[in-house]
């Protein structure tokens, strides 16, 4: 997901407090920022807040890779105002975990010197314009498999950007398709693009869910918080029943040779991804990991005279206006 | 040649070159609210140029649409003026660039809303409102910096001195400029100069920025006489995929 394996932080508080507040989370209340929270909810929320606001940022980039070569003005307009649309995700997720406490600079801090993560998904590259359809259809479908239940996530500022967020993912995935169907239903190559994008992006996708958590303490810890509502494997379970019809409908061949649909219990069957290569990828050695990494601090690094910049300049309109008055 | 035709190429081809140029930040900028906003413009001024070549397209005539001027014309076709062109160099140079633009932009159009052609007049007005944005923010980042740290002052400073050359071709009239002022459709570009210079006479001393002496201007791009070197690696991106595969749909 955009936010994976997200552990749930120790909380040593009064048990009658913690007692009150989930039966708070219990009755469906949610927790505002100024309300008392456990300071394992709180340091949770950061985590997962923080990645999924890097993960918008990051997810930038390998879209951005084909903004300049977009092959029409109205395809180019579409992926630009999609690429500024998650820079604006990233705002409105960036705002939410301000809330709890730490600044948008300190969590770009963590980014940059690695402690804090991103999706795996973004260290993936984008080689064909087949891509841009694929990461729409596939990447954000994925993401808002997760993102629509974390609506009711227990979190009033969480909660609010995810229902923001939401509406904007779903028409980025019908873009996404449309252009899957027209390459699909174009020239052979095409198809050929269409199909090599999907052979590319399908198992990355199911990682994104994250290892079966179904047994993990911590999954559980946070789902009694509400702030995850569903087990990896029941989202990534759904992701596949929509997504293989979709496929099918495009006329192109999920690469997995074990995939079939399974009459008794109403789902498909279907391969598990390589979890070594998902944890090379959150080690950092996904095929991109470095150039991601490197582009960010580039873009801090390179920017730190603007920020400065303007910065004192506001301070000396302030001191001006100060002076005036 | 169509004095229309060209004029109008002239337009959308600014808007295209420029705005291909800024949607190159996209996931590089400074600080994310740059990011949104170079965004922002960067989709305007494409979403211009479909506008502006959509009706170049049309005036001509010739089964050419939009998109087969942006993909498919090479560099000597193109009519945009050099200032666009330029690579983006640092975040102060961009938008130095952008501010430059921007000022002639906002009174061009101003003048374009009363154009005798009425499809003119109307993306004129449409369009005016987008740039009067642009260059509020392009203005108000230049003054920013300016008047900001000795260090964001020395870069717009040196930002100036290297593209203030381009700014006089803005100003350049020519045969098709003068076809189109006598027929009211656009314009006479020489008498935008002296608004243009009060503007950013402004802009600039509050930026406490100082406006090189000299009037020297590069020219060769609204003509399509000589574009820069940047012009054709520029296309070569821009143009890929429809030279690549040509006549596939996307």
């Amino acid at each position: 997901m955009y936010a994976q394996m997200i552990q749930s932080e120790k909380t040593d508080e009064d048990p009658r407090a913690l007692a009150e507040f989930q039966a708070r989370i219990d009755r469906g209340e949610k927790i505002e920022p100024k309300d008392w929270m456990p300071e394992g909810y709180r340091r949770t929320l950061i985590r997962q807040i923080g990645q999924h606001a890097h993960s918008e940022i990051v997810g930038q980039l390998p879209e951005g890779n084909w903004i300049t070569r977009a092959p029409t003005l109205e395809r180019k307009a579409i992926l630009l105002a999609k690429v500024q649309d998650e820079a604006g995700h990233g705002l409105y997720l960036y705002c939410a975990a301000e809330t709890l406490g730490i600044s948008r600079d300190a969590l770009t801090e963590k980014l940059l010197d690695g402690s804090m993560k991103y999706s795996s998904i973004f260290n993936y590259p984008t080689l064909t314009w087949a891509d841009m359809g694929a990461v729409g259809w596939l990447v954000d479908g994925a993401a808002i498999m997760n993102q629509v239940p974390l609506q009711r996530t227990s979190f009033g500022p969480y909660s609010r950007a995810m229902i923001r967020i939401c509406k904007e993912e779903s028409f980025h995935q019908r873009q996404g398709y449309d252009i899957m169907m027209k390459m699909a239903n174009g020239t052979p190559e095409q198809r050929r693009m269409a199909q090599n994008a999907l052979d590319r992006f399908w198992y990355p996708s199911l990682m994104m869910f994250g290892p079966s958590d179904a047994e993990s303490v911590h999954s559980a810890q946070n789902m009694a918080w509400k702030i995850k509502i569903n087990t990896n494997d029941e989202l990534r379970q759904k992701f596949v029943d929509q997504t293989v019809p979709q496929a099918e409908y495009l006329g192109l061949t999920i690469p997995d040779p074990d995939l079939k649909w399974n009459a008794e219990t109403g789902h498909y069957d279907f391969s598990e991804p390589d979890w070594t290569e998902f944890f090379d990828v959150l080690k950092g050695d996904g095929p991109c990991n470095a150039e991601r990494m490197e582009a960010r601090r580039k873009a801090w690094d390179e920017g730190a005279w603007v920020r400065e910049g303007l910065l004192a300049h506001a301070r000396k309109k302030r001191a001006a206006k100060t002076a005036a008055e | 040649m169509d004095p229309a035709f060209e004029f109008l190429c002239r337009m959308g081809d600014n808007t295209l070159v420029l705005g291909h140029r800024v949607s190159e930040w996209c996931g590089h900028s400074p600080v994310l609210e740059e990011d949104i906003a170079l965004a922002n413009t960067a989709l305007d001024l494409i979403g211009q140029t479909q506008l502006w070549l959509g009706l170049a397209a049309e005036v001509e005539g010739a089964g050419r649409d939009a998109d087969a001027l942006a993909m498919t014309r090479d560099a000597w076709d193109f009519r945009n003026v050099l200032l666009v062109e330029l690579p983006n160099g640092d975040f102060g140079r961009t938008m130095m660039r952008q501010c430059l633009f921007d000022a002639w932009h906002d009174l061009v159009l101003a003048e374009l809303r009363d154009s005798t052609d009425d499809r003119i007049a109307a993306i004129a007005d449409k369009t005016s409102r987008e740039v009067a944005y642009h260059l509020e923010r392009s203005r108000d980042t230049v003054i920013g910096l300016g008047d900001g740290t000795e260090e964001s002052h020395a870069r717009m400073q040196a930002a100036l001195d290297r593209l203030y050359p381009y700014v006089g071709e803005l100003f350049e009239t020519d045969a098709v400029d003068a076809a189109l002022a006598e027929a009211g459709i656009a314009p006479d570009p020489g008498n935008l100069r002296d608004a243009y210079d009060a503007r950013i006479t402004g802009i600039m001393a509050e930026a406490t920025l100082t406006i090189p002496d000299s009037r020297f201007a590069h020219k060769g791009g609204r003509d399509g006489v000589r574009h820069t070197e940047h012009l054709g690696h520029l296309l070569t991106e821009m143009q890929w995929l429809q030279r690549a595969y040509p006549g596939a749909t996307w």
